[in-house]
């Protein structure tokens, strides 16, 4: 290999080493600025404490408001996106006739490509008041309506790869259970379905990630009061809208106020890391079993 | 029993409704959606809406520094990302395949591309406006987008190069060609459509992002016009996020009519990627 | 349902199918008796597993499909508008090429078709699985087992399996599609064997690829050959006698 060559892979290499960089400085980031601040809150406080205030005289940093808020509005969005974007999926799979499927696919699609911060404004702005006239009782920010909204943008999401696992499902399966007289819906829910259950799991497990790190949804709509509370019509705080809220602020650099968008970051990163990596798992075994 | 077929088959047609129904809720709140912001927001689109500075008056309010802004950070973006991008796709999928440390090098892309955008803010806020002294610029903003979207872009270049055949690049070797006189002259030109397709992608996807810039700080009252990468920067993202936090309807209006802006940026990009996707899956059929 | 002697249990008139513009079946008629093995032979894409799977009609579902002619079953039109399709595949079981057991246990896969047809009743279940699974000659082999995984099992069980959850919801005709191609020969032995005491409850009808197999299995053998039925006669005659010369010539191996 002549020299020109060698030099060539070397920047290539050098480029995609970026990646790992990457990595090592959101970890380095993170590490360092929270050790920091896990110097001065015992982990214990962090971890069990049930109140997150650190800008007042009495101080709590304890995450678990944060944490309910984030898991809430996720839930909320897979209560939305799942049961729709299954039945997309098994309708597009086994009901659709070809030509809609491939014009309504890209579409859908559309609906991932929209800013969040467009969601933002849709929930706050027209979910919102809408779910009031239902809900008297419903505060101006809240959990449901950005959840629905991210529920909405994360349908695409959950059909597409929920279709892929569905249509992964051996034609073998399919024609046994049509062969003994099964109908479409008895075929799809009674066999494709459970067989393509990892897959859909996965899709799940990967728009619950996509909703605990969506931040300008939440930071639009949901508020800023950090609340352990499963109660949906109240405002709450998720990690990532704290993170906002601190990033706005005059927060001075090194104390303990800025230090603690580090901490809530680290527990944001573990969180959409073990989800993502649960995910992977799942993925992998069931690729194996298929092959 | 034949009843229970009836139920049956009945249970199976009313799903068709079901299917169809879901399908159509999706579009039917985005078309809900457009219809509700182009309501309020297309009267605001005028000369002076795009022309003007930002100001305490909504009506004298306009969106030409974010805009511009906007316009700044996706050449920047593109000019580090697509480069390192493509590098890094080109070196993975044609020379590093079988050795670990590529091995390594995709299994953290695949973990990079799950990161949640604001965690790169909080890294650009260290590495790049700290430490690397950038300050709020558009350099900072813009490296931390490029970063953001660098996942997107090297496994849509892994993509279209895995549908490059092999007979290909056996076609060029024989011939005499070195590795990356093959990669160069013939693999990159024949995946050309689908790395650019994917790359477009990946820009519209930056120019919606608002909660990493937010982080570094980028959300600022600025009245002129950024002249260099080091100077300060708002983009439409931000501005929405601005006027939506103020309590008067005058800002409102004006968000939403950024907001058909900031979508009709997006939909042309999606638009034109979706549009070359088709013509070079017609294209090529190997 | 009509059932006197004067009926055929299938009588197929005149049938074309068409796959948009390909023209796959032309213009085949026959007629196929109560309690009796027909083979389909021919050799691959001459239209003998498109023309078994008329009969349950699993083509249906296929983009472009097209047929004309009439497919009588007990005197029944079954692509009659009033058929419905669901009731007919109960009617008619059909078996695959490869076992294509549900990822369920072996308890459930056999129960399956009654399942969707909302019998959840034990007991029910139970004496059905019982008496398809020795049906399929293969109780003995899985009786301690049944909730184990079907897909855990052989290749041969598998197929056995497959045919216990055809056998369950009690159809009159089975229609098999190469059921042993997939399997080793003492599978495929004791598959044939199987075909052999079935004969007596129910008319099977089978596509093989394999002429030893139709000779040993079948009452009466169809030869096709692109989308025609080039023969069809006893199978004794059609092996000893073909009156075709396209017959004789596939038979002994010159072209397949």
């Amino acid at each position: 290999m002549s020299v020109k060559e060698k030099i060539i892979e070397g920047v290539l290499l050098l480029c995609a080493a970026v990646s790992i960089l990457t990595t090592i400085g959101i970890l380095w980031v993170l590490i360092s600025e929270s050790s920091v601040f896990f110097a001065r809150v015992p982990l214990s406080e962090f971890l069990f404490d049930t109140q997150w205030t650190p800008f007042f005289a009495d101080k709590h940093f304890g995450i678990l408001p944060l944490v309910t808020g984030t898991l809430l509005t996720s839930f909320i969005a897979i209560a939305v996106a799942l049961p729709i974007g299954l039945s997309i999926a098994v309708y597009l799979n086994e009901y659709a006739p070809k030509s809609f499927r491939s014009t309504i696919k890209p579409v859908l699609e559309i609906l991932a490509a929209i800013p969040t911060v467009v969601y933002g404004f849709f929930a706050l702005m027209v979910i919102t008041p809408f779910l009031q006239q239902i809900f008297p009782q419903m505060a101006g920010f809240n959990a449901l309506s950005p959840g629905i909204v991210m529920g909405i943008m994360i349908i695409p999401m959950i059909s597409s790869l929920s279709e892929d696992a569905l249509y992964a499902v051996p034609t073998s399966l399919r024609e046994a259970s049509y062969g003994i007289g099964a109908t479409r819906f008895q075929t799809s829910f009674k066999v494709l379905v459970p067989a393509a259950s990892s897959g859909i799991i996965v899709s799940v497990i990967l728009g619950i990630s996509r909703a605990v790190g969506e931040t300008m949804i939440v930071a639009i709509a949901a508020g800023q009061q950090p609340r352990l509370t499963l109660n949906p019509l109240v405002p709450v705080e998720t990690i990532t809208t704290y993170i906002v809220q601190v990033s706005l602020g005059d927060v001075v650099q090194g104390s303990i106020e800025y230090q603690t968008i580090f901490a809530a970051g680290i527990a944001l990163f573990a969180l959409t890391f073990i989800l993502n990596n649960v995910s992977f798992y799942i993925k992998k075994k069931f690729q194996e079993k298929y092959e | 029993m034949s009843k229970r077929i009836d139920i049956n088959r009945i249970k199976d047609n009313l799903f068709r409704y079901v299917g169809i129904g879901c399908t159509l809720f999706g579009l039917l709140m985005l078309g809900f959606f457009l219809y509700s912001v182009l309501r309020e927001g297309l009267p605001r689109l005028n000369a002076q809406f795009f022309s003007s500075l930002p100001s305490r008056k909504p009506e004298e309010a306009g969106i030409l520094i974010p805009l511009f802004g906007t316009i700044w950070v996706m050449v920047l973006t593109s000019l580090i990302s697509i480069p390192l991008g493509v590098a890094s796709g080109i070196y993975l999928e044609e020379y590093g395949k079988k050795n670990r440390l590529a091995s390594l090098i995709e299994i953290n892309i695949t973990n990079l591309a799950g990161v949640p955008s604001i965690i790169y803010g909080l890294l650009a806020l260290e590495i790049f406006v700290r430490i690397l002294g950038l300050g709020k610029s558009l350099l900072s903003g813009s490296l931390t987008l490029a970063l953001l979207i660098l996942p997107i872009i090297i496994v849509a270049t892994r993509e279209a190069l895995k549908a490059v055949p092999k007979t290909i690049r056996e076609a060029s070797f024989a011939l005499g060609a070195t590795k990356w006189q093959t990669t160069w002259f013939q693999v990159l030109p024949a995946s050309a459509g689908g790395i650019v397709t994917g790359v477009i992608l990946a820009i519209s996807r930056a120019i919606g992002e608002t909660a990493p810039l937010i982080v570094i700080g980028a959300m600022l009252y600025i009245t002129t016009l950024p002249s260099s990468p080091m100077d300060d920067f708002s983009v439409l993202p931000i501005q929405i996020f601005n006027w939506l936090s103020r309590p008067q309807k005058g800002f409102i209006i004006n968000a939403t009519a950024a907001i058909i802006v900031l979508l009709a940026i997006t939909f042309i990009l999606n638009g034109i990627a979706i549009y070359l996707r088709n013509r070079w899956q017609k294209k090529v059929k190997w | 349902m009509v059932t006197d002697m004067t009926t055929h249990k299938l009588d197929a008139q005149n049938v074309n199918v068409y796959y948009d513009q390909a023209h796959v079946i032309r213009d085949v008629s026959l007629t196929i008796e109560a309690n009796t093995v027909t083979a389909f032979i021919g050799p691959s894409g001459c239209g003998k597993s498109t023309f078994l799977r008329l009969i349950n009609r699993m083509n249906d579902y296929i983009d472009g499909f097209r047929k004309t002619g009439t497919i009588l079953i007990d005197g029944e039109d079954i692509y009659d508008k009033k058929v419905r399709v669901e009731e007919l595949r109960k009617k008619i079981g059909m078996v695959f090429q490869k076992p294509n057991p549900f990822p369920k246990s072996i308890y459930e896969n056999v129960i399956y078709g009654l399942r969707i047809q909302g019998i959840n009743k034990k007991s029910i279940l139970d004496e059905t699985v019982e008496r398809s699974l020795r049906r399929a000659a293969i109780w003995d082999e899985v009786k301690d087992n049944l909730n184990k995984s079907a897909l855990s099992l052989s290749g041969g069980q598998q197929q056995r399996i497959c045919i216990a959850r055809t056998l369950a919801v009690e159809p009159s005709i089975v229609l098999m599609d190469e059921p042993a191609s997939a399997l080793d020969p003492i599978s495929t032995a004791k598959i044939e064997e199987l075909i052999h005491e079935l004969k007596s409850q129910y008319t099977i009808i089978i596509v093989t690829h394999n002429m030893q197999q139709a000779g040993r299995v079948s009452d009466k053998v169809a030869f096709f050959y692109i989308g025609e039925l080039i023969e069809y006669s006893a199978t004794k005659e059609i092996f000893i006698n073909p009156k075709k010369e396209l017959t004789q010539n596939y038979i002994t191996g010159r072209f397949g």
